[in-house]
């Protein structure tokens, strides 16, 4: 049997029973590899269930640094019983299947073109430990022992990780190495180690990785860090996956770095609402009085969000919004990733409305554009919707470490104090004397006689009064329309990067790839493999709406464009579409909705596909290209 | 708080003592139906804030939507106000009020937008005591919308279509004595007499101050069969009366021992409260939840301060926020810096 090969590039994949304590134990494995110094990408893909339903957590190795899903899986460490059928097809030939051999595998599950490795856990910890709660947790230590010995993981990284997860509870760092160590020499003893997969940490085709100290984060953490250091002082939520950690966390941060030195007393105040609605109303209320304020939800809270988001959008009061996004519509499949609230998003709420949304690709991005947005909302006046997802949001990623200049300020945006009111010879709350669009506030309680008005819902004139004229309505929403035109040259670019050079093209056409947020980690490499096929396709990364002009100008000089997402209806392709007026066939969808994050093996496959039936069209099209 | 004195007044009205003359209390003109009773409840504010001496920029007034919910633009112009959306101001209130704990917040909603659409806000209000007086002008019907019975109407009124309602109301006033609100009253748009004393003492409490005012609708809801016409309110009012000293002021009236009990505020501010019956203590939600309810029983319409707790703590106390508002801390305050960062970038490696 010919068995796969590849140092520091392959996927491993545990297929667990949730809420088995499987968890930390899995993340232990990726963080001693990501502590080697070796490229990983780890991905939880769990149930919406607390106990009992199956969960998996793929690991992703690759020394080019490609953090994206690959797709496919070269070793399944499976310990329950309930997948083990799929799990076993799930292999790819020449692939590895690690089990607990406390029981022998079925006669149906065994394939002829994997190699089997069984480990009797459940035996050995019957017989090692005496309590039942460790008999069941400390399974999960001892493949990952195993899974040391078999990959050549480096044993004193996973020693200290242990201790750094017990500090404090010192008495469990004993039986946790004791596991770990039976893992392992179960292993050796038993099986030729390491596998023909395996790590080796002097070998690193990815550079910019090592280069740049990477850290290993979740997107949520980040964005929380980013509330914190962007200054917000009020967060407003109500519970939903895959949101929820981003409060936890900025409860966590501002715990310790939010109290005041004087009194001991909190600079920040969490509110968990009674609902959505509640939560947008808080941080509405929170950030007309001028403090900044956010709230973090998922794709059904964006929907009770609405009236509140239209409002904020007329009003004209800035809201920072964290929307993590999972599949919907409805509950959907609540704990699995999509990026498919991107109309929902950009055009929230009844009437004519239009919001600026950012779409962060790690979690760097996550804590940078969490800062920006604070800034764009009130430079803006109007909300600002960050756009992340599960996969983003929920898993560790390696990301460049957080950075922050001492010598920002917070952009607080034209924003009035009363010596400004005094000198001011006239004011008038929506009076555009800048002919941006954004026009001057002024906060509660500012100044006795001066710059006092009434904030509305409804129409009304330059000078804030009520007014149902159709063309004091005609001109507000026409200026609002104006300050989205100024907001394109406030949000951030897109990325654009070097074409990779091919030497042979197997095409004339001009190839290009729009993307965003976690599908660009597997569109890059997709893109590569592409490249090496033959096939060079120019990419653009976008990273906010409104477009930016270059993503006009960059659809216009291709002949196809692909747009790579990740919901059904192809959502940003339709987005541009309508802001960019673009006729739909210069467009192509590449798209996964199946709830797990996109491949990059999917994504070159569709482009592929799309190649071979499009491309004669396209020529017939555009005979001068050919 | 700063202070204020106006340039330019009126010779011949008196000012309180910040200088301010009741007109320095003013709003737009309103645009409600002659005679609603929402425009009594605008001029009892008024009259209130004036006679507290209340710096008008240091209020912030709240609404919902509805023909009671406009009425924040017909007072206090030189107060900041948000028409938020309908059903939902609570929750504006709430933000507000924790972003900058040192303003006045004055809420006001109508039956339609507190007891339907905004029920659930307004129940999480109370819950979490919002320092906040909290208004609802209580005609029985949805004004704005022309007149469809209102949640709060009462089991067989007839409203200007000449039905009669099916449903039982809701009583709001019992309702937020039970979910545990720390001041709770009830007056009438036509009783100033009682209605100015209890938005002083509500604007001086800590915590949520609800006064639910009885406000007749003369255009959809004054009819004959209307519980909440003027005529049916007045002859069914069983008033209990009251006096508002507020801290600055010295005590002048002489009360006859017994006839009154006396709550003192947080602030020092006293309410004198003159009892219709002897054993009725409003510091005892039991007190206000028995002679709601034989009010109720027998078709009349209790007004006075029903429910107070003068020790009640309010949001900001359970947040546990520091003295200086959210809203005016700057970076140094805020932001941990690069070094705490890096420390943090540490702990991921
Ligand atoms: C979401 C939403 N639904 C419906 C309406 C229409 N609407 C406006 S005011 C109102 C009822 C107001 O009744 P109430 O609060 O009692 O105020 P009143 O006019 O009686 O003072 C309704 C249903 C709205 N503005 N928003
Ligand atoms: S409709 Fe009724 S509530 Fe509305 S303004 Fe007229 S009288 Fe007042
Ligand atoms: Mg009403």
């Amino acid at each position: 049997m010919k068995q796969i090969k590849g140092v520091n590039d392959f996927v491993v994949k545990f297929a667990n029973v949730n809420g088995t304590g499987s968890a930390s134990a899995n993340h232990l494995f990726a963080k001693a590899i990501f502590r080697m110094g070796v490229p990983v990408s780890p991905r939880n893909i769990f149930p919406s269930n607390i106990q009992g339903l199956p969960t998996w957590y793929e690991v992703r190795v690759s020394s080019k640094g490609y953090l994206g899903r690959r797709g496919g899986v070269d070793l399944m460490l499976c310990v329950n019983p309930q997948t083990m059928e799929d799990d076993v097809a799930s292999v790819e030939p020449g692939g590895y299947f690690v089990y607990d051999s406390t029981r022998p595998l079925a006669p149906h599950l065994k394939r002829d073109d994997i190699s089997y490795f069984g480990v009797p856990l459940t035996e050995m910890c019957m017989r090692e430990f005496k309590v039942a709660r460790l008999q069941q947790l400390l399974k999960n230590v001892v493949y990952v022992g195993a899974m040391a010995a078999l990959l050549d993981i480096n044993f004193s990284i996973l020693k200290d990780l242990l201790s750094d997860q017990f500090k404090g509870k010192e008495k469990l760092i004993m039986p946790n190495v004791h596991a770990l160590e039976m893992g392992y020499q179960f292993a050796q003893d038993h099986f030729k180690c390491p596998l023909p997969i395996r790590l080796d940490p002097s070998i690193n085709e990815a550079p910019h990785i090592r280069e740049s100290q990477h850290i290993l984060m979740n997107g949520n953490t980040a964005a929380a860090l980013g509330a914190i250091y962007g200054g917000a002082t009020v967060a407003a939520w109500y519970p939903i996956t895959p949101s929820t950690s981003v409060v936890d966390a900025f409860s966590k941060y501002a715990e310790r770095m939010r109290i005041d030195p004087g009194t001991g007393k909190r600079n920040f105040a969490i509110l968990q609402a009674e609902d959505e609605l509640a939560a947008m109303g808080i941080v509405v209320g929170a950030s007309w009085n001028g403090a900044r304020a956010f709230t973090a939800t998922s794709g059904p809270g964006l929907s009770l969000m609405s009236e509140f988001l239209g409002l904020a959008y007329f009003a004209e009061v800035p809201v920072v919004l964290i929307d993590v996004q999972r599949s919907g519509p409805s509950t959907g499949m609540p704990t699995r990733s999509q990026q498919s609230d991107i109309l929902a998003a950009a055009y929230a709420s009844h009437g004519d409305t239009k919001h600026v949304l950012l779409f962060p690709a790690t979690p760097r991005e996550c804590f940078d554009m969490t800062v920006q947005a604070f800034d764009l909302a009130e430079q803006l006046q109007t909300p600002v919707i960050m756009m992340s997802d599960l996969d983003l949001g929920m898993n560790d990623w390696m990301s460049p470490p957080l950075e922050w200049d001492d010598d920002y300020e917070m952009n607080r945006g034209k924003v009035l104090n009363a010596k400004a009111l005094e000198e001011a010879e006239s004011w008038g709350r929506y009076l555009d004397v800048d002919g941006d669009g954004i026009c001057y506030r002024t906060l509660p309680g500012t100044h006795p006689d001066k710059g006092a008005f009434f904030t509305r819902g409804s129409s009304k004139n330059e000078m804030a009064v009520y007014s149902e004229k159709g063309e004091d309505y005609v001109r507000n929403v026409d200026r609002l329309l104006r300050k989205f035109e100024t907001a394109k040259s406030y949000v951030p670019v897109p990325k654009v990067h070097d074409p990779i050079p091919v030497k042979k093209p197997k095409t004339k056409l001009k190839l290009g790839a729009l993307f965003f947020g976690t599908s660009a980690s597997p569109s890059y490499e997709a893109v590569e493999i592409l490249a090496a096929e033959g096939y060079p396709i120019d990419v653009m990364r976008i990273r906010a709406f409104p477009f930016h002009q270059s993503l006009d100008m960059f659809v216009h000089e291709h002949d196809i464009v692909f747009v790579i997402e990740q919901n059904r209806d192809g959502q940003m392709r339709q987005l541009i579409m309508n802001e960019c007026h673009i006729a739909p066939d210069k467009l192509t969808s590449v798209l996964n909705y199946s709830g797990t994050p996109i491949t990059a093996r999917t994504i070159a496959d569709q482009i592929r596909q799309a190649l071979k039936t499009t491309s004669a069209e396209v020529v017939a099209l555009h005979p001068e290209t050919t | 708080m700063s202070y204020y004195k106006p340039k330019f007044r009126h010779p011949s009205l008196p000012e309180n003592e910040l200088g301010y003359t009741v007109a320095d209390y003013d709003g737009a003109v309103s645009t409600l139906c002659a005679g609603c009773g929402h425009d009594s409840i605008s001029a009892a504010i008024r009259n209130a804030c004036f006679l507290s001496a209340i710096p008008p920029h240091r209020i912030a007034k709240l609404s919902g939507i509805g023909c009671s919910s406009k009425t924040p633009t017909y007072f206090l112009g030189r107060s900041h106000g948000f028409n938020s959306v309908h059903g939902r101001m609570p929750s504006v209130a709430t933000g507000a009020s924790v972003a900058n704990r040192d303003l006045i917040y004055l809420g006001i909603s109508g039956d339609g937008d507190t007891a339907s659409i905004g029920m659930g806000q307004f129940v999480h209000l109370i819950r979490r005591n919002v320092n906040m007086t909290y208004i609802v002008a209580n005609n029985g019907c949805y004004g704005l919308t022309k007149g469809q019975d209102s949640a709060t109407a009462d089991l067989g009124s007839v409203g200007k279509s000449g039905v009669k309602n099916q449903f039982d109301g809701i009583d709001l006033a019992s309702l937020a004595v039970l979910q545990g609100a720390s001041f709770v009253a009830r007056s009438f748009s036509g009783d100033k007499e009682q209605l100015e004393p209890l938005i002083r003492a509500a604007m001086a409490h800590k915590g949520f101050a609800f006064i639910d005012v009885v406000s007749p609708c003369v255009t959809f809801a004054n009819n004959v069969g209307s519980t909440k016409s003027y005529a049916a309110t007045r002859d069914n009012l069983e008033v209990m009366p009251l006096d508002f000293v507020p801290m600055r002021e010295e005590i002048r009236t002489q009360y006859k021992e017994g006839s009154s009990q006396a709550v003192t505020l947080h602030d020092g501010s006293i309410i004198h409260l003159h009892k219709a019956s002897k054993d009725y203590k409003a510091d005892s939600r039991e007190s206000a939840l028995i002679a709601l309810q034989s009010a109720n029983e027998t078709g009349k319409v209790l007004t006075g301060l029903l429910y107070i707790d003068p020790n009640s703590q309010d949001l900001n106390h359970t947040l546990e926020l520091a003295p200086k508002p959210l809203n005016s801390l700057g970076k140094d305050e805020l932001c941990p810096g690069s070094r705490v960062l890096n420390s943090i970038n540490e702990g991921l490696r």
